[in-house]
């Protein structure tokens, strides 16, 4: 049996004919879709570094199939930035140092975006480190990523209210 | 993974008349994904209740209680306000619970199903009767700090690893269920079930049944002002527990009038003592009484191994939760939800 979905990935209308109910979603952007910015550590829910926004929600894509999100809209690291301006929380990664290897910083970035839009953390560092801890870094750069996510908060409160004003 | 048929069906209804032997059904995925690509669980047919409208909403009623759909998300519940003020040691306890990416995906119906997390369980090379009937038990002699103090028997002695679960049988909660003999409500005490010689039957459900939402009753919405959610683990955050309370109190002044206690990640289920409970009534909030009533809950615990340490870390826990509860619910969710180390010095609701 073959299941045909469509999806909305980082805006562009995209229609999946999957043979196979078994592929998640994690798979099918690194496989299928060429998105391999998406990346696969433990496959388990444990790591965070698949973390992608589903319909603006940060999930483990390695424990959605992809079958069950047929009309979803998905957001992937791929779809941040807009041309050559980073996104803000891109932009406070590389500042803050928030990084080191790297492998995790794709799912790192997106579960942030997630916990910004949620709007539960604010900029206060102990919420910002509770609200991250599905995403682990064995390169230890949690410092600095806190004072990213801390900082990318801040700068993309001032645009809103500079926007409203 | 083995090969699964899938079906996505739009009732109900007909999610139960799909069910066949070998058929799961699907909420959010994060337990019975996971499980069935290590190959714990093999279902032929995955039946997603995903789009599923009527089991979506969370309903305030009239006089105070509450009920949820069993599609709601986990976040969902623990930021619904209306939901959170009315019983905020729920809200507390999913807070405490994995990380906020899963608790996005994670359902209220899958949190009430998910397995336990013995390594054994989860291993399909080991012995483990509740996962094998009559293969034995591996965690008797092997790694089972984290195993249970009550409740165990010979042939299992795995705990339940929900938080949500726990203040929700402090409450009182309601499972409500629909299977091919149509509907019924479970009260949540009889809803997990201890190993005895039968580990493999994990819940009350009967082949085919679903649960479709929880219901909170009206008094259980008595206990909001000091109602707290405390977890001891090894790490503060994404952590199962050792040892986790929910405490409530419903206090006149200086005097209980109500107490509500259940301890997590001690049994294969929630563990509720009424009689622990009514040691309190009439009673100040005091450490000796709350020791009391401690003592009551914990009555025949016993290490199953090497796991002894958990019966006096209860039994501290549960006088912490209850002095936490006694001081009010904190005005604002802690920055580290139900845990030992929270800002102790925020405002309360009660004054």
């Amino acid at each position: 049996m073959s299941y045909s979905i469509s999806l909305t990935v980082n805006g562009a209308q995209r229609r999946v004919q999957l043979d196979d109910p078994r592929v998640t979603l994690l798979d099918l952007l690194r496989e299928r879709l060429d998105l391999t910015g998406t990346k696969k550590g433990c496959d388990r829910g444990q790591c965070g570094a698949c973390t992608v926004l589903v319909d603006g929600r940060r999930i483990n894509s390695c424990l959605a199939l992809a079958v069950t999100l047929d009309g979803a809209d998905i957001s992937t690291i791929e779809g941040l930035a807009d041309g050559d301006t980073l996104h803000p929380v891109q932009a406070a990664f590389i500042e803050h140092d928030g990084f080191q290897c790297g492998y995790c910083t794709p799912g790192q970035i997106m579960s942030a975006v997630g916990l910004i839009s949620e709007g539960h953390a604010g900029d206060d560092p102990e919420r910002v480190r509770e609200g991250m801890s599905g995403n682990l870094c064995r390169c230890a750069a949690y410092h600095g990523i806190t004072e990213a996510v801390v900082d990318a908060t801040r700068r993309m409160a001032e645009t809103t209210e500079r926007k409203s004003a | 993974m083995k090969r699964f048929d899938y079906i996505r069906p739009v009732s109900v209804d007909d999610a139960v008349a799909a069910f066949r032997p070998g058929a799961a059904y699907l909420g959010g995925g994060t337990n019975l994904l996971d499980l069935m690509k290590i190959g714990v669980i093999q279902p032929d047919t995955l039946i997603d209740l995903g789009r599923i409208a009527e089991l979506g909403p969370i309903e305030m009623l009239p006089g105070g209680g509450a009920r949820v759909g069993a599609l709601v998300r986990n976040s969902d519940l623990a930021y619904d306000r209306a939901f959170a003020a009315a019983f905020p040691m729920v809200a507390e306890a999913i807070l405490a619970g994995a990380s906020g990416q899963l608790r996005n995906a994670a359902t209220v119906g899958g949190n009430l199903m998910q397995k336990t997390r013995c390594a054994y369980f989860q291993d399909p090379h080991s012995a483990c009767n509740r996962r094998e009937p009559g293969s034995g038990c591996a965690a008797r002699g092997g790694d089972n700090a984290n195993l249970a103090v009550l409740g165990w028997s010979d042939a299992c002695i795995a705990t339940n690893p929900s938080d949500m679960c726990v203040p929700l049988a402090a409450l009182g909660a309601v499972v409500e269920v629909q299977g091919p003999a149509g509907k019924r409500d479970i009260p949540i005490a009889d809803f997990h079930q201890l190993p005895g010689d039968q580990p493999e039957t994990e819940t009350a459900l009967q082949p085919g049944e679903l649960v479709i939402a929880i219901r909170l009753p009206t008094e259980a919405a008595d206990f909001a002002r000091n109602a707290r959610y405390l977890k001891v683990r090894e790490r503060t955050s994404f952590a199962f527990a050792l040892v986790s309370v929910a405490a409530a109190l419903k206090l006149d002044g200086q005097k209980i009038i109500a107490a509500r206690i259940a301890l997590g990640a001690v049994a294969a289920k929630p563990w509720r003592v009424t009689a622990a409970e009514d040691l309190l009534v009439g009673q100040a909030p005091t450490e000796e009484a709350f020791a009391r009533a401690a003592d009551a809950l914990l009555e025949g615990a016993r290490a199953s191994g090497d796991n002894g340490y958990k019966i006096e870390l209860a039994r501290r826990a549960v006088i912490r939760a209850l002095q936490m509860s006694a001081a009010g619910t904190p005005k604002r969710m802690p920055a580290l939800p139900a845990s030992p180390f929270g800002d102790v010095a925020e405002e309360h609701s009660h004054v």
